[in-house]
């Protein structure tokens, strides 16, 4: 059975010209096999860096983030990411990029076949197997990137801002895709975003971060059944809370950012 | 309909010139021998793309029909297009790839390269010849230095421009490093490198026919400096004619290759 992802005291200082960046300051938390947390914030907030630790590729300045009693040392399979460009290999065909990973651990062709048919028909994709990324839609290309690393079949998966480039109907729909599947396989799902609708929507559990440094503002469990109407007053009760607590950290990193321009 | 329309179009200033040549050559107004009219160049296409013989009994058909000196010549050239890129171009990328991706190796060899590559290819004539002699192996020498830089270089920048997101998201795959040399890397660095493939063979065809014209005695550029000695100018035409048609064929052909071997790039039209 796979393992909780025990964030333990992280820091990561970015040294830059202008002096050290705080990016994370005293996270620590723990994530639980099979729970979809979100990490909400502003720009700035270093949710992307937090999730960059756990992928690793970048190892934070203090700390450690431990999973199966292993501390995260670099990026592997057994934590596959999303990333909000896509990153498919455009020379790739659908079928090819989400065979590459298995590839990549010498499994069969039989298998591999196997495994890609079988998500071809998860994501809808199946008339899309030989078609190039450039000739796909934005929505697709998630699908295919959510493939890819589905068939890695490693038990966490980490997307940083997805859906971020998608058009707001697409989001819905691949959001309700993700859920599905989220539900269908038990995967553990660490998702960074910053639409408080879309936290609210999908997470069990979000964990709001503050502005510079990033710090964890409030960790909150989103009790509410699935799947979650954005239009009832529990929903709208929870968005006004988060949106007050994320508003007031946009509101200092506004505030960093003008003061930076003054001194330019 | 369009299509021939479009054509008509575009003959019209070509056949306008052959017209006003041909007239003016009918006209006595320049001498034969100096600017011969088109239809006696075309004459003398004709008659050296034809072969020389009549077919021998026992000869292939093929043979005969490629004993024509036009052929010959215009298969020597090619062959040695050919050879010489597949020399330069074979050196040019492992190095190109290496200095892409180690900047040690690049620091290494980056000074000597720059001191070399703006010495033209013609200005190692003599000492092609004076280390390899005639026939062959001085052209070869010369067309694959001609294509070495244009790959070289188009290869360093090909690689050095991959995408970050690319090697991160292979190296979450997990990726090692040889996989990431020959499935992410070199794929993603193929529009460079075929950018490079098409401007090399490009100097390779320029050279082949300055190197015919030093060392060896077969050969497009062999054969319009020979037609120069017996004042055959019509001959001298005609085979320049001959290099363009076969670089447009060349060129044509490395297009075809990139469109294909590209055919998942978003900057290509179909």
């Amino acid at each position: 059975m796979s393992s909780p992802i025990l964030i333990d005291n992280v820091q990561k200082v970015f040294k830059t010209p202008g002096g050290d960046v705080v990016a994370l300051k005293d996270i620590n938390l723990t994530i639980q096999p099979g729970e979809f947390v979100c990490l909400l914030g502003p720009s700035g907030c270093g949710k992307s860096t937090l999730l960059n630790a756990v992928a690793g590729f970048q190892a934070p300045s203090d700390g450690q983030i431990v999973i199966d009693q292993k501390a995260i040392r670099s990026p592997g399979p057994d934590r596959g990411m999303v990333f909000q460009e896509y990153a498919l290999f455009p020379w790739m065909s659908v079928a090819q990029n989400i065979a590459f990973g298995l590839e990549v651990q010498k499994k069969e062709k039989a298998e591999i076949g196997l495994v890609v048919n079988q998500l071809l028909d998860l994501l809808h994709l199946k008339d899309f197997r030989d078609r190039f990324p450039k000739d796909l839609s934005g929505g697709m290309r998630q699908r295919v990137a959510i493939a890819r690393v589905l068939a890695l079949d490693s038990p966490i998966m980490l997307m940083d801002e997805p859906f971020g480039a998608l058009d707001a109907l697409t989001r819905r729909n691949l959001q309700d895709e993700l859920l599905r599947i989220w539900e269908k396989l038990g995967k553990t799902i660490l998702f960074v975003t910053h639409s408080i609708e879309e936290s609210i929507y999908l997470a069990d559990r979000i964990v709001v971060m503050t502005y510079r440094p990033g710090t964890v503002k409030r960790d909150q469990i989103v009790a509410m059944p699935r799947p979650r109407d954005p239009a009832s007053p529990a929903f709208n009760d929870l968005k006004r809370e988060l949106g007050r607590l994320v508003m007031e950290e946009q509101q200092r990193h506004a505030d960093a950012e003008m003061k930076l321009a003054a001194v330019d | 309909m369009r299509k021939i329309k479009d054509f008509a179009h575009g003959a019209l200033v070509p056949v306008l010139v052959l017209i006003l040549w041909e007239a003016c050559s009918r006209a006595g107004l320049f001498s034969a021998v100096v600017m011969p009219a088109p239809s006696a160049v075309a004459a003398k296409w004709w008659a050296y793309l034809l072969p020389a013989q009549a077919q021998e009994a026992g000869q292939s058909w093929l043979a005969w029909a490629f004993s024509g000196e036009l052929l010959h010549d215009a298969y020597s050239s090619l062959y040695r297009v050919i050879a010489g890129f597949i020399i330069g171009a074979g050196l040019a990328l492992p190095l190109g790839l290496l200095m892409g991706a180690n900047t040690r190796i690049y620091a290494l060899f980056n000074p000597l390269m720059q001191i070399l590559r703006p010495i033209p290819p013609i200005a190692y004539i003599p000492l092609a010849i004076l280390w390899f002699g005639l026939g062959n192996p001085p052209s070869f020498f010369l067309i694959a230095i001609g294509a070495f830089f244009p790959v070289l270089m188009n290869t360093i920048a090909g690689v050095r421009q991959v995408d970050g997101i690319y090697l991160r998201a292979a190296r979450n795959l997990g990726v090692g490093q040889w996989t990431m040399f020959t499935r992410v890397i070199l794929p993603a660095a193929t529009p460079y490198i075929l950018a490079g493939v098409r401007i090399g063979i490009g100097t390779a065809f320029i050279v082949v026919i300055v190197s015919e014209m030093i060392a060896v005695n077969d050969g497009l550029g062999f054969r319009i400096l020979e037609a120069r000695e017996f004042m055959w100018s019509d001959k001298i035409i005609a085979g320049m004619i001959t290099i363009g048609l076969l670089g447009l064929a060349i060129d044509t052909a490395v297009s075809r290759l990139n469109n294909h071997l590209l055919r998942w790039h978003r900057g290509l039209e179909h």
